[in-house]
């Protein structure tokens, strides 16, 4: 049982071997096997979550490429402008090797991209990290995973001219042993110039473009579907290596390619599982067969075997298929560009993915059952044992009995968790191609697009995710944070067209952790729902764990959208002062559970964030559209992790803004709560006095509640809450703001 | 006037530049890098980007690019060029500015706006701004720290040649103003004769206010020999 052995060896399953045994009525050599191993990993078949992903919500009118049919989904975003974007994860492979595993997620996302036909016009960045504050070897390697994470993904993104406009950046010991790194990226494109993955005509023949073929990410995606353990280091080969400047001439050349009329037939992008994935993806989409020459594949490293040759992760390489007859049109455009263009095979009408070396056929398979008939499996779910009890809290152990909010609140300015991620977003180009219209910092990011017929559009995009939430209530926090992604939209005046997700979590097989992937999916579907949001793609990684246990269940979202035409973009931080600061949404601060106040302040993560009331949520997001295209406002930020009084800190920190003096509403709860309560559903608006009664209108006829605050002016943060007024001097907090990030990264 | 902005593999501000230059009412052609031919009467942009990807030094490849030599000779001639970033390593590895660009001395890539003094406006890139005009103007590159031995930056002084300088919010040339370790605080230099000039600053990301604003205009305005009208 030579050959079953083998198959084990490379991560498949007893019954999964018998399950292509029987379904090829033979027994599979090694090469064939190695296809298999890649194609049926979680990372190409979703084996362990599909049946999870079917709950997503994945039409609506805007939907022109709809999940999992294509590389990456297409929403309309009118005026025949489309837009295409995905998010993807590089977890294990920056664990391993921060600086090429994060600078290869980008490359692999912006080919994903413009696979599609679209032009990448915008990178964000999800990271995620331990404390880099962390005391002793812990901390030093977070700090040294962090600096080559960022350089990876400014090497990457600056080189090929795609500016990296927002994201965010996180710590947690939970991720100490596992960061994780999810990259998205954003293409427009016209509605005629939609690409498709599909090998289609029989006898056109298949091009392999860009670089060559080396032994680098062998089986990366094999990989990335295990836990990470100590032995992962020795998984450095299966880190693929970037060169972001044949990634910018691919692109260039492809995008000249596809404005040929009608001589592309169908274009993937080698990614993950590189030739093998390529070639069976496409010939099962287009029905059709595929038949190619390993001879013929550019190679840099000689004496290749099969097996490595069809594994391999390479970067910047694609599989084009091209109109037969019109071969040399293909040549000369990449010849012009200086890249590799071989005509590796053949369309064939057998429905098999034929290789052959030499002339010999190394292996052949029905390209179906390699891309689509993975197994399914339903894994078992099981709420976690400890769950009640890490949700229930008792304030009273954990809060001084005499409040110290002065203090807190500095506390939290000088945390690296709250400080300024600037030192992270000036190392990328963020301003490369001249879209950027509010850059990094805000809410949400927005870019002007071109309409094909000239003139611009408006797209905001944000990425969200809260671990810390999820971790203590996955279906409660994936709500959450798909209404904050969503408010943060709001805020840039922005209707949301289309979610990509990035599912990171543990290991499927254990029930615990795999009821948090259902959970969280559910959530996250339930408010896709709410907000008429359809889910256009993403990715699921899974194996995130660590000697030192799983990550919190982490899915993080894209959101893109479209800003309302009659919006004036506000910024996120106060004017010079002389406004009025209302709050628009619900005056219940969600109490603490969850709060980054209790793990930043008190070392606790404890309690259950308060349920999301999705309805509200929806109407005060459409008054916040409404609110920004009148004249007269001046600041909106939404009310996030660090509740309404961090939310009031940051808006002071503004070049030239003022502080202010503000009467935080509080019920019966603490000082605390009603501070830093992290409640969904809350938006703060600061908006010339004038504009007030127009204001307050529109708030009442959406059905939004809306609180005065106070004013801005001064150089103090003033507010009073249950009649005890605290100060601080703006410049020490904006100083703790600024410098917390640099200080715990180190030069 | 007409501008040929040069597309080196791997230039990725060509098309921020053309389409700089025709808001600003300029003429704005691309031109390949293997090409050679260049009008007698346009003025020529290396934009920013990563040519030939940086490898070896930044701009090292890019010089010996047939364009390249038909740059030099129109530079002879005394057409206008202007290198912005990466094109500013071009013609300083090319011999059409003196010095090199290093790596910032942080060693991270910035990208920021920038705050520029203007030290003189006695040249055509700056004529339409007034001595010691505050400007702020984006920078992005890892590799922007100039330098070059003392005799040459002696004589770059004298002769007025160096038309920026980084400064503070204030108009302050000081050491924590200069984002890079720039000898001098340099962040553009003319040549000798005035038709040449290297800054690390981009001007077409500040011509427009929805991009952060205009103080790039009246560069690129004056490249095509519009000074202060008023």
């Amino acid at each position: 049982m030579k050959a079953k052995e083998f198959a084990l060896k490379l991560g498949l399953t007893e019954e999964e071997f018998d399950r292509i045994q029987n379904g090829l009525g033979r027994e599979p050599n090694e090469t064939e096997l190695g296809m298999f191993s890649v194609m049926w990993s979680e990372h190409c078949s979703y084996k362990n979550t599909r049946k999870e992903l079917r709950k997503f919500p994945t039409t609506g009118p805007a939907v022109l490429v709809k999940a999992g049919e294509e590389n990456a989904g297409v929403v309309d975003a009118g005026d025949g402008l489309a837009l295409a974007f995905k998010i993807e994860s590089h977890n294990h492979p920056s664990a391993v090797e921060p600086f090429q595993g994060a600078a290869t997620g980008v490359g692999g996302i912006l080919r994903d991209i413009f696979t599609m036909g679209a032009r990448p016009v915008a990178f964000m960045d999800s990271l995620r990290f331990g404390r880099p504050d962390a005391p002793g070897e812990a901390g030093k390697r977070t700090r040294s995973l962090i600096h080559g994470v960022v350089a990876g993904i400014s090497h990457y993104g600056n080189c090929v001219g795609v500016p990296t406009v927002g994201g965010e950046l996180v710590f947690d010991p939970a991720y100490e042993g596992n960061p994780l790194v999810n990259v998205f990226c954003l293409g427009t494109l016209r509605h005629d110039q939609i690409r498709r993955g599909a090998a289609k005509g029989v006898g056109n023949p298949v091009f392999y473009v860009g670089a060559k073929t080396g032994r680098d990410g062998l089986a990366g995606a094999a990989f990335a579907s295990r836990d990470l353990t100590e032995e992962s280091k020795a998984d450095r080969p299966a880190v693929q290596v970037g060169d972001p400047f044949v990634g910018k001439l691919l692109f260039e050349a492809c995008l000249e390619l596809y404005a040929r009329p009608d001589l592309v037939v169908g274009v993937q992008d080698m990614g993950a599982a590189g030739l093998t994935c390529s070639t069976c993806e496409t010939a099962s989409r287009g029905g059709s067969g595929i038949e190619i020459e390993l001879r013929k594949v550019p190679q840099r490293e000689t004496g290749m075997t099969p097996f490595e040759t069809l594994l391999s992760e390479s970067q910047e390489r694609m599989l084009i298929i091209v109109r037969k007859g019109r071969e040399r049109e293909l040549k000369e455009i990449f010849a012009r560009w200086g890249l590799d263009a071989a005509e590796i095979g053949t369309v064939t009408d057998t429905g098999r993915v034929v290789v052959m070396e030499g002339g010999k056929v190394v292996a052949d398979l029905p390209a179906r059952m390699l891309a689509d008939d993975a197994p399914v499996y339903e894994r078992a779910a099981m709420t976690p044992a400890k769950l009640a009890e890490k949700q229930k809290y008792d304030l009273g152990k954990i809060l001084p009995a005499q409040p110290r909010v002065k203090e807190d609140l500095l506390k939290l300015a000088r945390s690296p968790a709250t400080g300024s991620r600037r030192w992270v977003w000036n190392q990328y180009d963020h301003m490369v191609g001249l879209r950027t219209v509010v850059r990094p910092g805000s809410d949400a990011a927005v870019l002007r697009v071109e309409k094909p017929g000239g003139g611009w559009v408006r797209v905001a995009m944000t990425l969200d995710g809260n671990g810390r939430w999820c971790a203590q209530d996955p279906r409660e926090g994936s709500k959450a944070l798909v209404a904050e992604a969503c408010r943060n939209l709001a805020c840039a005046g922005a209707v949301p067209l289309g979610l990509t997700d990035n599912l990171n979590y543990g290991n499927p097989h254990d029930p615990e952790l795999f009821w948090q992937l259902r959970e969280g999916v559910e959530g996250m579907a339930e408010a896709c729902r709410a907000f008429d949001l359809p889910v256009t793609g993403g990715n699921v990684s899974l194996y995130n764990q660590s000697p030192s246990g799983p990550i919190h269940p982490t899915p993080v979202v894209g959101v893109v959208g479209k800003v309302d035409e009659g919006v004036k973009l506000a910024p996120a931080v106060f004017s010079t002062g002389g406004g009025e600061v209302v709050l628009l949404g619900t005056t219940a601060s969600g109490g603490l559970g969850a709060s980054l106040y209790l793990q930043e302040v008190h070392g606790v993560i404890a309690g259950k964030l308060a349920a999301v009331d999705l309805v509200s949520e929806k109407k005060l997001h459409a008054v916040t559209r409404m609110v920004l295209a009148q004249p007269g406002v001046r600041a909106v930020h939404d009310v996030g992790e660090g509740g309404i009084l961090w939310a009031l800190a940051e808006m002071t920190f503004g070049e030239g803004s003022a502080g202010g003096e503000f009467r935080v509403p509080c019920g019966k709860e603490r000082p605390e709560e009603a501070l830093f309560g992290e409640g969904a559903g809350r938006i703060l608006v600061e908006l010339d006095e004038t504009s007030m009664p127009t204001v307050e209108n529109l708030a009442k006829e959406g059905g939004v509640e809306l609180t005065h605050l106070g004013r801005t002016g001064g150089k103090d943060l003033q507010v009073t809450v249950h009649g005890a007024e605290m100060i601080w001097p703006v410049a020490e907090l904006r100083d703790g703001f600024e410098k917390s990030l640099p200080k715990a990264l180190g030069p | 006037m007409r501008f040929a902005v040069v597309q080196f593999p791997g230039s990725n501000c060509d098309q921020d530049c053309v389409h700089a230059l025709r808001g600003l009412g300029q003429e704005a052609r691309l031109v390949w890098h293997h090409e050679t031919r260049l009008d007698p009467d346009e003025g020529v942009i290396l934009p920013g980007g990563f040519s030939y990807g940086d490898y070896l030094r930044c701009g090292a490849i890019a010089r010996f690019s047939p364009m390249m030599q038909s740059v030099k000779a129109a530079a002879e001639r005394g057409q206008v060029v202007v290198g912005i970033c990466n094109g500013f390593q071009i013609l300083c590895e090319a011999g059409l500015l003196p010095g090199a660009l290093t790596r910032n001395e942080g060693l991270h890539f910035r990208c920021e706006p920038s705050h520029l003094r203007v030290e003189s406006p006695a040249s055509r890139f700056t004529s339409g701004y007034g001595t010691g005009q505050m400007l702020r103007i984006p920078i992005a590159h890892g590799e922007g720290c100039y330098r070059a031995e003392p005799k040459v930056l002696e004589e770059l002084e004298a002769r007025q040649q160096i038309l920026f300088r980084y400064c503070d919010a204030e108009g302050r040339v000081t050491a924590e103003a200069n984002p890079n370790g720039s000898s001098h605080s340099i962040a553009g230099i003319r040549n000798q004769a005035g038709n040449v000039l290297g800054m690390m600053p981009h001007p077409e990301r500040a011509c427009e206010p929805e991009m952060g604003g205009l103080d790039g205009r009246g560069i690129l305005l004056g490249a095509a020999g519009i000074g202060r009208s008023a």
